[in-house]
Formats: structure tokens, C-alpha cells, sequence
């Protein structure tokens, strides 16, 4: 294989930024594909948060000294910048732990707007037994259980969107599938198993043209392409800081304003309160409603230092860039006798960096290690899509997953160590 | 040996190819009137099953271990080599004896490589020692003998 394929950015060159990618695994270089699950961390981010510690540190919205005020800028700006990045006014984006917390904070947020918190203002999310949600069945477990849960304490039912054999989400069941009843429809905007861009636009339209809610999983779309929530015309979405290059325990929830306005808080307590006696409390607007208790204040500075990272290199390239990646760690793999990858289709279908197969014969945990002591970190497992593997019947598959700093020699040597899993087995030829 | 071959011994390999007590056992034999119990268990992070009977007579010794499941080389192989062990014992496996060599498994297994597992005890399973090097894979070596001390449980 060629390993002269130019691409839109020079990932050799962005590698020197993140200084986990020099080290050895085993004594090899490493090799990350395993970006889906937490993307490494330039040295920028690492930088800011550590800046943040040593210089500024305070408690944000509260105390009138120096140290405070500076701190409260700096959490603000952090939102104003991450809010921009997904094209979003910084008052719509609320900080949450990530896309778990996020969704689970939109779930019981309906789950109270349902028994009558929130008033009159949230009456139009309450749910109704009967009522309907709609999720896909290529679904993150995070973007299922939530919903699972919710239909339980209000009596609405689970309903899901079914996935074809190329991946792809079935349309004409949606159109059928979201109904009258339909409330909710919560689908991400790319599968964290098939890589497959999602067709947010005609979901959005099926949705509202019921008068449903949408919520959008942007996990894995938010680090590789560019991203407009309020264009996309979604209601909700959330993303999570780790898996676009900024630090643990941050991630968004972007909702449109009138929404936001009419969710009632779900985790409650200080600094998301206007008056407070021993009997009632009034709550803050949004985003603060929403943001009870002392913030992850370091990262979210150190996650704004992120996406100015990716601004810097801009989401067309880092997006052009892993088309090649996806196309030829794609390509390769469908060349390699027993891999099957999951959910494939023909040319035309928009994907990220990213692909699941099965080997035949030889169990995913055992293709991760003998690709591990190469010094190649995949994912093994079911990547929570437990469903999704049932649909393809598997419990288990291989993931590779790409970003910005994976250059196409490394999707080579993926495909060539893998190409010999088989024979070290002793399955096969 | 490189990490990975002592890792996935030939040994390993064999037993995961051609397992030994794969294939459940009837639960209701009357001809033997045999106590059984069945464990079901389940790695969440892999998703790999197993379903794992033991069968006992009277006198509470293990007659045998039969099981069923899908996983990774280790796990199948190690479910295969524990099989073994039972079906070695011309009489049997005290109660008391299986749960104690359970215990040293698992000693072993948690030990980051510095208890080794012995082959006089442990017959085949002895090639396994190498896997408490790989903290992640240390669930896939135990899933069956989790199995079996549930079903020894259910048993009773």
C-alpha cells in the first residue's frame, strides 16, 4: 500500500501537539484508533487547565475577590467559546458532565415536567401514558436506558427506528414509526458503531411535523466534522468534552430557547436559585437552572482550549482529512479474508473515521490483544450497542476509530497486523 | 516467549478450538438422582455468556461440570480446562475442594503475575497464569468459575 496519500491536514505535523501519541506500548510506537471512546489530549488543553489551577482558581458566581471575578470570566468565556463551536449563543449551552448527564438531565427534566413541576410553562413537555418515544436501534446505551427509564415512571411507551442491513437508518419505518403519539425522538447524529452520518434533516421534519420533540446525540460528530446544532433545527443535543480533545467530567446540553425555558431543573440546590425560604425556591433561567452545585470550572476552561485547538486546524480539514482515513481503513478491510464489518454499504453514504467488524473465527478480546501487543489500541466489545450487535448477531465486535492525528500510515499498519489475527489463531487458511 | 504467545499458550488455543464439557448436561436425571445447579453468567463489558451446570451425588461430591457460551479464546478455554479437572477425578470433586481451588484461582488470577497458577492442582489451567498479567482479561479466565461457585450455591 502507498502510504503517500495526501489528505487536508497534516496529521504528522498535528502529532507533536499531543505528547501521549510519542509514547511506547510494549516498546512500539503507539498506533490510537480508539478515538470514539476519548480522543487524546493536546498539549494546549493539558496546558490550560493546569494554567487555570496555578493561576486563577476560584469559585465561580460567588465571593468579590480578584481570584473569583477572574475565574467567573474565564468559565463564561469557555462557554461563549464552546457554544460558538457548535454555532449555538453561549445562554443555550448548559454545562453538564457530558452526554450521559446531559441526556439523563433532559429525561428527568420531562419526568418532572410530567407530575407538574414547572407549571404551566412546562405542560407541553409533560408525557402521557400512551404517549410515544422514539429512539433508533443503533443507539449509544446513553441514548436508550435514559428513555427505557422514563417510559417506565410515565407510562409512555419505547418505540425505535430499525436499522438496515447496510447500516443505515430505515426511513420509511420512521415515517411510520413516528406517529401522532410521538413525543420525544432522541437519535444521534452519528453512530458510534457504524460511523454512519445520520439524516438529521428528515428526521427533524418526520418529528415536528407530529409536534415531537428531538434530541440529538452528538458525541461522535462534534470532533470530526462542523457542526451547527440550531441549523441542524434539533431541539436538544449533547456532547461529551472528552471525545473532541478536551479533559473528563465536562460535556454540553445545547437547547433551543423556548425549550430551555421550559424544562424544569433535575438536579437541584445552590447556584441555580433566585429566592430560596424553608418552603419553595424559584429558579434561575437557563443555562444556570440547570447547573446546580459548584462546575467542573478547569474543564471547561481546558474544553474551550479544545475546540480552539480544532478551530485552528478547522472542521473542514480535520473533516476531509478523515474521509481518506475512513475510506481507506474501510477499503482495507473489506479486502482481508474473514472480516465482515458491520452495517456496510456502497459508496455515497456519509461516514466518520470509524468502522466495527467481525472476524471470523477469532473473538474480538483476542483481536484487540494480539492488535494491542503491536502496540494498536482498538475497541472490543459492544461498544454500548448492545442492540445494535444483537441486530447484526453479535455480542461483540472490533472497533477502529480515527481523529485529527491519525495519519494514514497508521490506518496501514492497523489493516496489515490485522490481516495476520487469523493465522496467529490458527483460523483459516 | 513474547507477552503474547505466553499469553495464548498452544495449550489455550487447543481447548478454545476443541472445549471439553461444552454442552449442557440434563438438569433432571433421575437414573443417577443427581443434584445439579445452573449458573448463568455474564461479562458486561464483552458481553460474553456462560451457562454452567454442575452435577452432584448424594454424598455432595461433583460427578461432573458441563456448560454452554460464547467468548473469547480464554474464556472458552478456561471453561474447558476447569471441565477437565472434575472429569480427571475418578470420584468425584468434594464440595469443599472444587470451592477452594476456586478461591486459588482467583488468587492467582488477581495477582498481577506473582502467584503462578500450579499445575500439579490445576492440571491444564495452569497455562493461564499468564493471563493475570492483563487485568482486563482476568473476567474472561474467571467467568466460569464464577459460574461454578454460583451453581455450587444453587446446588446446595
Amino acid at each position: 500500500m502507498s502510504s503517500s496519500t495526501e489528505t487536508a491536514l497534516d496529521a504528522r505535523a498535528l502529532r507533536a501537539d499531543f505528547p501521549i501519541l510519542s509514547r511506547l506500548v510494549d516498546g512500539r510506537p503507539l498506533v490510537y484508533l480508539d478515538s470514539a471512546a476519548t480522543s487524546q489530549k493536546p498539549r494546549a488543553v493539558i496546558d490550560a487547565e493546569v494554567a487555570f489551577l496555578t493561576n486563577e482558581n476560584a469559585a465561580v458566581h460567588r465571593g468579590a475577590h480578584t481570584l473569583a471575578a477572574e475565574a467567573t470570566e474565564l468559565f463564561e468565556d469557555a462557554r461563549a467559546t464552546v457554544a460558538a463551536f457548535v454555532g449555538a449563543p453561549p445562554e443555550q449551552l448548559v454545562w453538564t458532565s457530558g452526554a450521559t448527564a446531559g441526556l439523563n438531565l433532559v429525561a428527568y427534566a420531562i419526568g418532572n415536567a410530567t407530575v407538574g413541576r414547572g407549571g404551566p410553562a412546562s405542560s407541553r413537555l409533560a408525557l402521557a401514558a400512551g404517549d410515544e418515544i422514539v429512539v433508533t436501534e443503533a443507539e449509544h446505551h446513553a441514548n436508550l436506558v435514559p428513555w427505557q427509564e422514563l417510559a417506565a415512571r410515565t407510562g409512555a411507551v419505547l418505540r425505535h427506528i430499525p436499522v438496515r442491513d447496510d447500516g443505515t437508518l430505515d426511513l420509511d419505518a420512521a415515517a411510520s414509526v413516528i406517529g401522532p403519539r410521538t413525543r420525544i425522538v432522541a437519535f444521534a447524529h452519528v453512530s458510534n458503531v457504524l460511523g454512519i452520518v445520520n439524516p438529521v434533516a428528515e428526521l427533524v421534519v418526520l418529528a415536528h411535523a407530529v409536534g415531537a420533540l428531538t434530541v440529538l446525540d452528538a458525541c461522535q460528530s462534534a470532533p470530526h466534522l462542523p457542526l451547527n446544532l440550531p441549523a441542524l433545527g434539533v431541539d436538544l443535543a449533547v456532547f461529551s468534552g472528552h471525545k473532541m480533545l478536551g479533559p473528563y467530567g465536562i460535556g454540553g446540553l445545547y437547547g433551543r430557547a423556548d425549550v430551555l425555558d421550559a424544562l424544569p431543573p433535575f438536579l437541584t440546590g445552590g447556584s441555580m436559585i433566585t429566592r430560596v425560604t424553608l418552603d419553595r425556591t424559584e429558579y434561575l433561567p437557563p443555562p444556570q437552572r440547570f447547573e446546580a452545585g459548584t462546575q467542573p470550572v478547569s474543564q471547561a476552561i481546558a474544553l474551550a482550549a479544545a475546540v480552539r485547538y480544532l478551530d485552528t486546524v478547522g472542521m473542514d480539514a480535520v473533516h476531509e482529512h478523515e474521509r481518506v482515513l475512513e475510506r481507506r481503513l474501510r477499503e482495507g478491510l473489506r479486502t482481508i479474508d474473514g472480516v465482515r464489518l458491520l452495517g456496510d454499504s456502497p459508496a455515497g453514504i456519509e461516514r466518520v473515521g470509524l468502522a466495527a467488524f467481525d472476524v471470523d473465527g477469532v473473538h474480538a478480546h483476542d483481536v484487540g490483544q494480539y492488535l494491542d501487543s503491536r502496540g494498536i489500541a482498538v475497541r472490543v466489545g459492544h461498544h454500548c450497542a448492545a442492540p445494535l450487535h444483537a441486530r447484526f448477531g453479535l455480542t461483540a465486535s472490533v472497533r477502529a476509530s480515527t481523529a485529527l492525528y491519525n495519519t494514514v500510515e497508521d490506518v496501514d499498519l492497523f489493516l496489515e497486523t490485522l490481516a495476520d489475527v487469523r493465522g496467529f489463531f490458527g483460523v483459516g487458511a | 516467549m513474547s507477552g503474547l504467545e505466553s499469553l495464548y499458550q498452544e495449550l489455550i488455543l487447543e481447548h478454545s478450538k476443541r472445549p471439553h464439557g461444552k454442552g449442557l448436561a440434563p438438569e433432571d436425571d433421575a437414573a443417577d438422582s443427581l443434584l445439579t445447579g445452573t449458573s448463568h453468567q455474564r461479562n458486561p463489558i464483552c458481553g460474553d455468556e456462560i451457562t454452567l451446570r454442575v452435577r452432584l451425588d448424594d454424598a455432595g461430591v461433583i460427578r461432573d461440570v458441563t456448560w454452554d457460551g460464547a467468548g473469547c479464546s480464554i474464556s472458552q478455554a478456561s471453561a474447558s480446562m476447569l471441565a477437565v479437572l472434575v472429569e480427571e477425578k475418578d470420584d468425584g470433586m468434594p464440595r469443599a475442594e472444587a470451592s477452594a481451588l476456586i478461591d486459588g484461582f482467583r488468587e492467582a488470577l488477581r495477582s498481577r503475575g506473582t502467584i503462578p497458577i500450579d499445575e500439579e492442582t490445576y492440571g491444564d489451567a495452569e497455562a493461564l497464569s499468564g493471563v493475570s498479567k492483563y487485568t482486563a482479561r482476568v473476567k474472561c479466565a474467571m467467568l466460569a468459575w464464577v459460574a461454578l461457585e454460583d451453581a455450587l450455591l444453587r446446588a446446595s
